[in-house]
């Protein structure tokens, strides 16, 4: 019977030892976190808490009135996704008083608030700097014209900075974004409301300069254009990217106007047009029976 | 019956003659045209005699069927040769004389097809005549260029024959699924519809996500009259009473441009109440996204109109009967409204001229990556791949022998190799035969400098971060498809594991809410079927460069040895 279990007990005294002596190793994930998206909880902080009081202007509360009329009356709620937004324009970014204060003024529980402010992600739930500059980088812009891989080192490298941080003097926070929309002017960047497409590495760091020479002049992102239709900047039909890719690197920079920063103005072959030469044709062409 | 065994009994005499018999035997109709067709079309089965439909449409004739293996395999071999009318033969093929030796079991031809050339479009056909801005977005540039003519009269034609204009046209959904657009836009007008006092809405779906699409962009900047009058004509043909446009938070200029065009639309009487005159009442609204790609799906869109986050509702009910607030509605592209004024003005049959039948019409394609001069553009459906790209974009960098590959209808298309692009014509069906698809015709073009493996990865990135996180196999699913993907993409990993990938997306399909999860799952599929060396020989380098393979999950081959592995099942 000895001779049968000294083997065993030698061998199983002997495992625990061996076992213990190997490194048991294993991170949660093997691969790399990717930095895109922000954490989907909130923490205090000194500029971001529910203390903090928030109160729309009085412009926008008019603007608010107008959103409002555009869904029925009794689905106010519908109205979150605009008066948010105006809500970061106002304040600059999307903090928890400004979501309080919305849920408040459409009398929804907070909770479905910060559902909406989380799930999307053009709401910065943290603060920006005053130009937030989003490249984007995904397949067709990362093959496209010189490839986004450059632009996003470019910009890393000008500004001194990787994705999601903030520059020091808080002018410029840089992410990397996925599809903006515009990948037949591949690479591009948004930056604040603007593409600027057709870059190459020398035109980003130019613009990136141009902005950082006129900084003082900058205004925040309080454009809002899109609900009153009013904003000179934004250019419709045969003005698109008209003064686009001029400006910018001569003696007192100025900011181009956005569009192509190369010499076509919006999506057209840039050689010479293939289609479209001849005269447009107009009521002749339409059926005589209507 | 006395009668058919008769029959059956002469059959066995004379084998010849059966299938004239069965013509006039107490067969079905069905069957009487059954054998006389075969008597037109397979001459191999009628010289063998009976006829496997025959055979199959009656039980009692087990004798003669059975005695039939080798005419049926002659028939149906026949069958398997020659090219199906929806076949990928990329040029239509010619009505050849072997076609006509067709077997029963296979469809009738349809017959051949008038047109066989397809692409340059002519200028007087163009619909978006301001797509490189040549005109200003106002009213007047607008109503020079034909919009807003007559369509009081249009409207006051009234909902079918709208339908039934845009039904002739044969257009089919512009934003990817390419669904008939007559046909669903009728749905909206279902039995006793006009008793319920619910309003009916049309959202356009403008969240323009795709990566590699950009046509809705150009439209809405240089041509927003022709989407809301689009709206406008839609909206009638579907009865509703206002329009949301959904459109992209990023769009933030071209929500301007659409903004402005609705207030002068309203200013002119032209939308709002009595719009044009026509005594029908209609709003116009815009409602920015706020940058979700999902929000581009058509229950996820009314999610997120209705002021939630945009996850995806299960279908049925589907939106035409409960959509936005509970109430009917109908979700399309903004192309898909943006041609349709156009083609009630110039007659459907203007529309179905061109391209292939069931795919006709003139598309906004959209080409960028590896070519010369990357442009958007409008063109004929079932244009040839290669001459869209030669013609509009300058050709591929490097000559059409440099192409790698291209992803034909933006990234949710599988990829397709040279050799499947050197013959393509790019519309629903051919595309769908090459295992890919038209999507959004947004062409992703790569030359061979490209790293396929790494573009592809890209994009299972992209859908991994705008998945939703409502169905467990998207949400978890694309997560694993990255980390395999980005491991792929250096070779760490085995030859094994690309079965599993595959095995693993095949999972994904079909069993989401929405089609996100085929949306991720079909590049990489699409990468695998073509592809697959090129992974394998990433594989081989990695494993040379690091003195072993790679094991699964991406460890170290001496991962086991340094004891990080505690259970090294490999």
């Amino acid at each position: 019977m000895a001779s049968k279990l000294t083997p065993y007990l030698v061998r199983s005294a002997f495992r625990p030892v061996r076992i213990a002596s190997r490194t048991q190793c294993r991170t949660f994930t093997a691969t790399r976190t990717v930095a895109s998206g922000s954490l989907a909880v909130h923490r205090d902080t000194p500029v971001n808490n529910a203390k903090i009081p928030f109160k729309f202007t009085e412009q926008n509360n008019k603007l608010i009135d107008e959103i409002l009329k555009r869904y029925p009356s009794q689905y106010k709620k519908a109205a979150v996704m605009p008066i948010l937004d105006l809500g970061q324009r106002q304040h600059g970014f999307c903090s928890l008083s400004v979501m309080n204060e919305v849920a408040r003024l459409l009398e929804m529980p907070p909770m479905r608030v910060y559902e909406v402010a989380t799930f999307y992600t053009m709401y910065n739930r943290n603060p920006v700097g005053k130009l937030h500059v989003q490249v984007c980088t995904t397949t067709p812009c990362q093959l496209g014209g010189c490839g986004s891989d450059s632009i996003v080192k470019a910009v890393t490298d000008h500004l001194g900075i990787k994705g999601g941080e903030t520059t020091k003097d808080g002018l410029f926070t840089f992410v990397e974004v996925e599809c903006l929309g515009a990948c037949v002017n591949a690479p591009m960047v948004q930056i604040n409301d603007d593409y600027y497409e057709d870059l190459t590495p020398e035109s980003i760091i130019q613009l990136l300069k141009a902005f950082q020479e006129s900084a003082n002049d900058i205004q925040g992102t309080g454009a809002t254009g899109a609900l009153t239709g009013k904003d000179d900047k934004v250019k419709s039909g045969v003005e698109v990217g008209v003064g686009s890719g001029k400006a910018a690197g001569k003696g007192g920079l100025k900011i181009p106007a956005p569009g192509p920063m190369s010499s076509r103005r919006s999506c057209e072959n840039s050689v010479g047009l293939t289609n479209l030469t001849s005269e447009p044709w107009g009521t002749e062409v339409f059926r005589k029976d209507l | 019956m006395a009668a058919w065994w008769l029959i059956m009994k002469l059959s066995k005499l004379n084998e010849r003659n059966v299938a004239h018999v069965v013509a006039v035997g107490p067969q079905s109709a069905y069957g009487a045209a059954a054998a006389n067709h075969s008597s037109h079309i397979c001459p191999i089965s009628i010289n063998d005699g009976f006829t496997p439909l025959a055979s199959a449409s009656n039980p009692n004739s087990t004798s003669t069927s059975t005695r039939r293996p080798a005419s049926k395999a002659a028939c149906s071999l026949t069958a398997r040769v020659l090219p199906s009318t929806t076949s990928t033969t990329p040029r239509v093929p010619s009505f050849t004389p072997q076609q006509s030796s067709r077997g029963l079991a296979t469809v009738q031809d349809a017959p051949p097809p008038k047109k066989t050339q397809y692409g340059g479009l002519r200028d007087q056909d163009r619909i978006f005549q301001n797509l490189y801005g040549r005109t200003g977005a106002d009213l007047k540039s607008a109503k020079k260029l034909g919009d807003w003519h007559k369509t009081k009269e249009i409207l006051a034609k009234g909902h079918e024959w709208i339908i039934s204009e845009i039904k002739a046209s044969g257009l089919r959904g512009r934003g990817g699924a390419g669904f008939p657009s007559g046909m669903k836009w009728s749905f909206m007008n279902f039995k006793d519809w006009d008793k319920d006092t619910k309003p009916r809405y049309l959202l356009v779906n403008a969240d323009e996500g795709e990566p590699g699409t950009c046509k809705d962009r150009e439209i809405m900047r240089k041509d927003p009259h022709k989407l809301i009058e689009g709206c406008l004509v839609a909206g009638r043909a579907m009865n509703c009473s206002a329009a949301y446009i959904y459109i992209r938070g990023e769009f933030y200029h071209e929500a301007t441009v659409l903004q402005r065009a609705i207030q002068e639309a309203y200013q002119d009487g032209l939308i709002g109440k009595n719009a044009c005159g026509s005594g029908y009442d209609f709003d116009v609204y815009v409602h920015r996204g706020m940058g979700a790609y999902i929000c581009g799906e058509e229950t996820s869109l009314i999610e997120s109109l209705e002021g939630k986050p945009g996850k995806p509702r299960l279908k049925p009910p589907f939106p035409a009967s409960v959509g936005l607030f509970g109430c009917p509605s109908t979700v399309a592209n903004v192309e898909t409204i943006a041609v349709a004024p156009t083609i009630c003005r110039r007659g459907g049959s203007w529309f179905a001229s061109f391209g292939r039948e069931r795919n006709s019409g003139t598309k906004l394609f959209c080409i960028s990556g590896h070519v010369n001069n990357p442009c958007t553009v409008e063109e004929e459906m079932s244009i040839p791949l290669r001459e869209l790209i030669d013609k509009h974009c300058g050709g591929v960098r490097g000559g059409w022998d440099n192409l790698k590959a291209i992803i034909p209808g933006g990234s949710s298309t599988p990829i397709l190799p040279k050799s499947v692009c050197d013959e393509q014509l790019m519309d629903f069906d051919a595309l769908k035969d090459s295992q890919s698809g038209l999507g959004t015709a947004a062409v992703i073009v790569m030359d061979k400098s490209t790293d396929v493996v790494r573009a592809i990865s890209r994009l299972s990135h992209f859908y991994r971060h705008e998945s939703c996180g409502q169905c467990t196999p998207c949400r978890e699913g694309s997560k694993w498809t990255e980390q395999m993907m980005s491991r792929f993409e250096k070779g760490q990993g085995r030859v094994r594991e690309i079965d599993m990938l595959q095995e693993l997306t095949k999972q994904v399909e079909g069993h989401t809410i929405c089609a996100l999860g085929e949306a991720f799952a079909w590049p990489i599929q699409g990468l695998i079927r073509h592809f697959r060396p090129e992974l394998e020989a990433r594989m081989k380098d990695y494993s040379e460069a690091q003195g072993g393979a790679a094991l699964a999950g991406g460890w170290d081959h001496s991962a086991v040895k340094e004891g990080k592995l505690i259970s090294p099942g490999q």
